[in-house]
């Protein structure tokens, strides 16, 4: 099958590989571009361990060919490191609040809970066991994962009231 | 602030020891994506292996054709059992004394079974492969049931051993029956029970279930030619186990393999076994020269690695009319699957199985299990379990509620009464253990006060008339379970896996500045061991938690252990961690005492430091201590600060928890919710209380799964029906309630520290308390047993089945 | 799970689009967010040479809301269903009905075009479509037809789009001032598909039942929409005694068929109670 040249932004830097069409884009982020963050859990859509922002929406990346992503901008949870390489506010969260254990959901747990923030910047416990529901965890039975989002809010929201 | 002016507590503090609910170290890397997971290895040249499974469960394998698929560009090799022959790796030996199919040979004996092995350049062309073998297969009668597997007709399962007398573990009776396992006194029992004022009588089943971590199993193999030495990277939840096995079966010398285990996306018992990806990866490593790499697929890890539980339990409980329990039945059929790859210690074929007195003073007890073929996957694993404690725990807490049931009595009050109490320990069980410590009645009281449990009662009856009166159709159901578990295998006297006794290790190095490293036999899988048992050393030494790096999981590096799987960390390498730290301790005291200029016997261990006695002004630190080690002549001492321990635990540890949960039933579309739920743990000394209750929501949620739908389900063809996370039940954080913990502490008196294990606690007492509010809530309408999992079809059948549909 | 081979095309506009379709005919398939489509490929249960992405179509794109219509492009997502404040007010069945789809990541991908088009019974959006009297426009090598949701459905995964078509727009009448809307679902789990689900629409003029619609998802390998069970609440007070003649008339028309979630003798009852939820709200709702 011939290849296709696939180029993306990836973590704010320009990314390109060329590719059989049926790749999935999971796949083209681990094994062309080296980006191991996203993980695979179970390849049908369910456990969200693959999550990435693609353009802005968090989407599980097992599940799209990399045509699709081609030309996208995608963010990992490699990117979710503040510039001087410390933890972003959520990961830091997620270390604070132990809301991980054998860290193998956690790209994809922390991936989707930024554009959960991004969307909703104060969400009920409620609105976080919603829109995290695309992402399985079997470790933490998701207490301390909704407590590390939900300190991340108030976090991010305390830092936006000071810059303004 | 120095060392002159701070107390003894602010610099315990400094520490982060035991009892410090100190953040992972692990976490920085994994939070942002820098984890080192099996599937992240990537080498050069590196080939992608990928398996042709059994679309049968019953079949003869007449022939297959991979001519298509060596035309497939990027195919390289197409591996079947022919070729492994030779080699005598066709069948490998399981950890239960069986043997198993690599690859199929000649028959399958389940769907998904492992037929033949394609190599390829990458993971596409091996899946372009796969679909290009031509299997022919002739089915043949497929055996799900295991009490039919049982009957004289039935079609045999196991040619290769057909009309053997003599098993593993004893005689056999049946060419589909693989052991008898009896336990206790059965004359005894059986006198008990025709004399009893009361028996009550019940079939429990636990279902068949999968420990489906996030992460599926995999491996990297790499033959290096040139230096004759294997590398092997796996999902292995007990890497020193795995090289030992290797070396058996490969024939290659154990120092020419290194197997390390890198970080583990999760275990729960699916990573103890040896699995055929892992002779095929090794097989095609040597055979191309290349490192080969094979990871399942979801589906695969569904139907063919490790499945747990499937335990049909038949009990009888005897009590006195006011409900002195007076002695415990149990006929156990457990279904293996097509081989038995149970991962027990050798001398319990069904595992610690005979924990099954659970909480409870039961003078008289007779436990007999047999192990049976079947048309499905081979596994049997501790799924977040010691061996069978679960299936144990599950039996005693229903048949617990159904003698309640029998004699009209709160179940509450039953298990209070029949607790073993603090002054029986340590216990000796009819059943032949010995319990270390226990306090039940002051959990069970602290716990019943927590939830106010009369308050819930009453609840409850105001719920059920509103109910009768047509003002509501959902029903209140309390769960209630005390859970005793047993943990830490084990004993070298009595536990060993293919005769390897299950000890474990630790290492620990000081450097000269005082920070350290510390090397275990055990292996992570998300528990924070290199958090905890560093907790453990700063304590012990006195040296900060912060600067003490953890290694586990290289057999190059790491001393020899049996590995982590049923709760054996802590109470096993975390006891080697403390005693060797504890002979570091000791060096320490004669450095210091010499570099005072005092008898050894006048300094003592003060926080970090020792200080001469009587004199706390006068004390060297061990940061002190270590650069002394290393850079002073001190007679009669060696240089350097080093120890190791290979801990051998004189008895298991028997942590214990009391769980109440609150559940409201919708009768008409069988929906449960959860609406509380309490969970009490005892597991001795506490080394961080932030990781023991990440560890019990942990538990409790995949407890909330077994027990409200998780299950691997077959059709009568044997067709797996649960293959995918669609079907395959794992909650989400929508489906999960909020969990309340606590504890009390009462430690182990055997174990240097104190502590007892709680990784699997949840899991244990979390299925039956679950079950147990399910089923509280149909009890007032003649509900005595319906088998797991309480889903909701199979609710809303029992609803229908007690008439509230009229 | 890996995919077999195939030719990725990603044409600008709805004519290069069908160009390809038709000359690959079946071998093509057309991809909106792929996430029923995908899972089929990586199981190997789908055989296509051409895949046909039609993300860069402006046709399939927004949502208008004018002269009583609401306009949807195919490829809008259920994620942009949810946060139209404009549809949301015209028609908030669709939003209530969005909000059960699936989990947020398939939500932000998953489109209506493909979740009515492809014809598996599983899918949410066709009930709610015939609850609601949608109409959808097909475009094909002969030009543009409108089909109404109501006539769509032949079988599982069988549907009256012919394969050299695409489905381009889904147009719904907004329902009247006043009328009462609800979906009900019930699932195992976040991202299940439905054990029984019910799209219900209830217009009540002085107390009496005006006007009903009543759709049912996955009970039959086509969505059920019931006009005897819309015909027992017209007229009515939708009481107890209405709502148990819709029902009746309801299960009556599904055809459930056994699966993990249950036996069809569950489903047809939890079908029933469902859909008696789903009418109470509806009609609590209407005024």
């Amino acid at each position: 099958m011939t290849k296709m040249h696939v180029k993306m932004t990836v973590n704010g830097e320009a990314a390109e590989g060329l590719a059989e069409p049926r790749t999935l884009l999971i796949h083209f982020l681990r094994e062309t571009l080296k980006i191991k963050g996203p993980h695979i859990g179970c390849e049908t859509t369910h456990c969200g361990a693959c999550t990435v922002d693609l353009n802005g929406k968090s989407v599980k990346s097992c599940t799209v060919f990399v045509g699709q992503a081609n030309g996208a901008e995608i963010t990992t949870v490699e990117g979710l490191v503040n510039a001087d390489g410390s933890l972003g506010v959520i990961q830091e969260m997620f270390r604070e609040h132990h809301g991980l254990q054998c860290g193998f959901c956690t790209p994809g747990m922390i991936t989707r809970a930024h554009r959960l923030l991004q969307e909703n910047p104060m969400p009920t416990e409620e609105e976080v066991r919603f829109g995290m529901a695309g992402n399985l965890c079997r470790c933490t039975g998701y207490q301390n994962i909704v407590k590390a989002i939900m300190a991340a809010a108030e976090t991010l929201n305390a830092q936006k009231e000071a810059a303004e | 602030m120095n060392d002159q002016t701070m107390t003894p507590e602010q610099r315990a503090a400094n520490l982060k020891g035991m009892g410090s609910s100190r953040k992972r170290v692990e976490d920085v890397r994994f939070t942002q994506g820098k984890g080192n997971y099996v599937d992240d290895i990537n080498l050069d040249g590196m080939l992608f292996g990928d398996f042709v499974r059994s679309p049968y469960a019953h079949a003869r394998v007449t022939g297959i054709d991979a001519e298509e698929a060596l035309k497939v560009p990027g195919v390289l090799a197409v591996i079947t059992a022919k070729d492994l022959e030779p080699l005598g790796l066709h069948w490998m030996p399981t950890l239960a004394g069986d043997k198993q199919m690599v690859l199929a040979d000649g028959k399958v004996l389940f769907q998904g079974q492992e037929v033949a092995f394609v190599v390829a350049t990458d993971r596409y062309a091996a899946a372009d492969g796969v679909e290009a073998v031509e299997v022919d297969y002739e089915e043949l009668p497929v055996v799900v049931d295991p009490f039919k597997a049982l009957e004289p007709d039935a079609p045999v399962l196991r040619e290769d051993i057909r009309d053997r007398a003599e098993g593993a573990h004893g005689p056999v009776r049946h060419n589909n029956h693989i052991f008898t396992w009896e336990q206790g006194d059965k004359a005894a029992t059986e006198a008990v029970l025709a004399e009893a004022d009361i028996v009550a009588e019940e079939m429990v089943y636990y279902h068949r279930t999968h420990p489906c971590p996030l992460e599926t199993c995999g491996c990297v193999a790499s033959m290096d030619k040139v230096t004759g030495k294997l590398t092997l990277w796996g999902t292995f939840q007990a890497p020193h186990a795995v090289r030992t096995v290797a070396s058996l079966i490969s024939g290659i010398a154990e120092h020419n393999i290194r197997v390390i285990s890198p970080d583990i996306g999760g275990g729960f018992g699916n990573k103890v076994g040896v699995y055929p990806g892992y002779v095929c990866s090794i097989v095609a490593s040597i055979v191309t020269g290349k490192p080969v790499k094979w990871v399942e697929d979801r589906m695969e890890n569904l139907m063919a690695t490790a499945f747990a539980r499937d335990y049909w339990m038949q009990g009888k409980i005897a009590a006195t009319k006011d409900g002195k329990i007076t002695g415990l039945w149990c006929h156990t059929t457990a279904d293996h699957g097509g081989f038995d790859a149970c991962a027990d210690p050798t001398k319990f074929p069904a595992g610690f199985m005979n924990i099954c007195t659970g909480s409870y003073d039961i003078p008289v007890a007779y436990l007999a299990v047999d192990g049976v073929y079947t048309n499905k996957a081979p596994g049997g694993v501790a799924y977040r379990c010691s061996f069978r404690v679960t299936e144990a725990a599950y039996f005693i807490e229903r048949m617990i509620e159904v003698l309640a049931i029998k004699l009209g009595m709160d179940a509450a009050e039953l298990r209070r009464i029949n607790f073993i109490k603090a002054d029986q320990f340590p216990y000796q069980s009819a059943l032949g253990w010995e319990y270390d410590s226990g306090d039940y009645h002051t959990a069970w009281d602290k716990a019943l006060k927590a939830v106010d449990y009369d308050g819930l009662r009453a609840e409850q009856v105001q719920r059920l008339e509103d109910f009768r009166a047509g003002k509501t159709r959902k029903l209140m159901g309390i769960g209630l379970t005390h859970f005793t578990e047993i943990v830490g295998a084990g004993p070298v006297k009595n536990c060993d896996i293919l005769g390897l006794g299950m000890f474990d290790s630790c290492e620990i190095r000081i450097h000269p500045t005082g920070s350290a490293i510390a090397r275990l036999g055990t292996i992570s899988q998300g528990q924070g061991h290199a958090t905890t048992f560093a907790q453990i050393i700063a304590s012990e030494i006195g040296l900060p938690a912060d600067d003490i790096t953890l290694e586990e999981g290289d057999t190059d590096t790491a001393p020899y252990g049996l590995g982590t799987y049923g709760s054996r960390s802590t109470p096993v390498a975390g006891a080697a961690t403390a005693m060797a730290a504890r002979k570091i301790r000791a060096k320490a005291q004669m450095i210091a005492a010499y570099l005072l200029e005092v008898h050894d016997d006048d300094v003592e261990f003060d926080v970090d430091r020792f200080a001469v006695k009587g004199a706390p002004e006068r004390f060297k630190t061990m940061k002190e201590i270590a650069f002394a080690a290393y850079n002073q002549a001190i007679p009669g001492i060696e240089p350097g600060l080093e120890a190791v321990s290979y801990y051998d635990p004189p008895n298991m540890t028997y942590p214990f928890g009391a769980y109440i949960c609150v559940v409201d039933i919708d009768v008409d579309t069988g929906e449960t919710e959860i609406r509380s739920f309490y969970a009490l743990d005892d597991c001795g000394t506490r080394i961080n209380p932030m990781i023991i209750e990440g560890q019990v929501h942990g538990g409790l949620t995949e407890a909330l799964a077994i027990a409200m739908g998780q299950e691997i389900a077959y059709d009568e063809m044997g067709n797996v029906k649960t293959g995918t996370l669609m079907d395959f039940f794992l909650p989400t954080s929508w489906e999960t309630p909020h969990y309340t913990t606590d504890h009390t502490t009462t430690p182990s008196p055997h174990h240097p520290i104190g502590a007892k294990g709680v990784g699997e606690s949840p899991n244990v007492g979390g299925v039956p308390c679950f079950s147990n509010a399910v089923h509280d809530a149909f009890r007032p309408f003649g509900l005595t047993q319906s088998h797991m999992p309480h889903d909701h079809w199979r609710v809303w059948k029992t609803a229908n089945r007690l008439g509230l549909h009229n | 799970m890996i995919p077999a081979g195939f030719e990725y095309h990603r044409p600008g506009d709805i004519e290069s689009a069908l160009s390809i379709l038709t000359q690959h005919g079946d071998e093509a398939r057309v991809i909106a967010g792929g996430h029923s489509l995908i899972p089929m490929m990586k199981l190997r249960l789908t055989d296509l040479s051409h895949l046909i992405d039609l993300q860069d179509i402006e046709l399939l794109k927004g949502i208008e809301v004018a002269g009583g219509t609401v306009t949807i492009g195919a490829m809008v997502t259920q994620h942009q269903l949810i946060n139209d404040q404009g549809l949301a007010d015209a028609i908030p069945l669709i939003r209530e009905g969005s909000l059960q789809i699936a989990d947020p990541q398939v939500r932000y991908v998953g489109t209506i075009g493909g979740n009515v088009a492809n014809g598996d019974p599983g899918n949410d959006m066709p009930g709610l479509m015939q609850c609601l009297g949608a109409t959808y426009e097909l475009q094909g090598p002969g030009g543009t037809r409108e089909v109404a949701a109501r006539d769509f459905y032949e079988a599982a995964y069988f549907t009256e789009r012919a394969e050299d078509e695409i489905l381009t727009r889904i147009r719904i009448p907004v329902p009247a001032a006043g009328t009462g809307y609800a979906y009900e679902k019930q699932k195992r789990k976040i991202g299940d598909y439905a054990t029984a689900a019910a799209g219900v629409l209830i217009r009540i003029e002085g107390g009496t039942c005006a006007d009903a619609s009543i759709a049912m998802t996955n009970l039959s390998d086509t969505p059920v929409w019931s006009v005897a069970a819309a015909n027992a609440l017209i007229g009515t007070a939708v009481d107890a005694t209405a709502r148990q003649a819709a029902i009746a008339a309801a299960i009556d028309e599904i055809e459930p068929v056994a699966d993990n979630r249950g036996p069809v003798e569950f489903k047809k009852h939890v079908a029933g109670v469902i859909l008696g939820r789903a009418i109470e709200r509806a009609a609590s709702r209407a005024g």
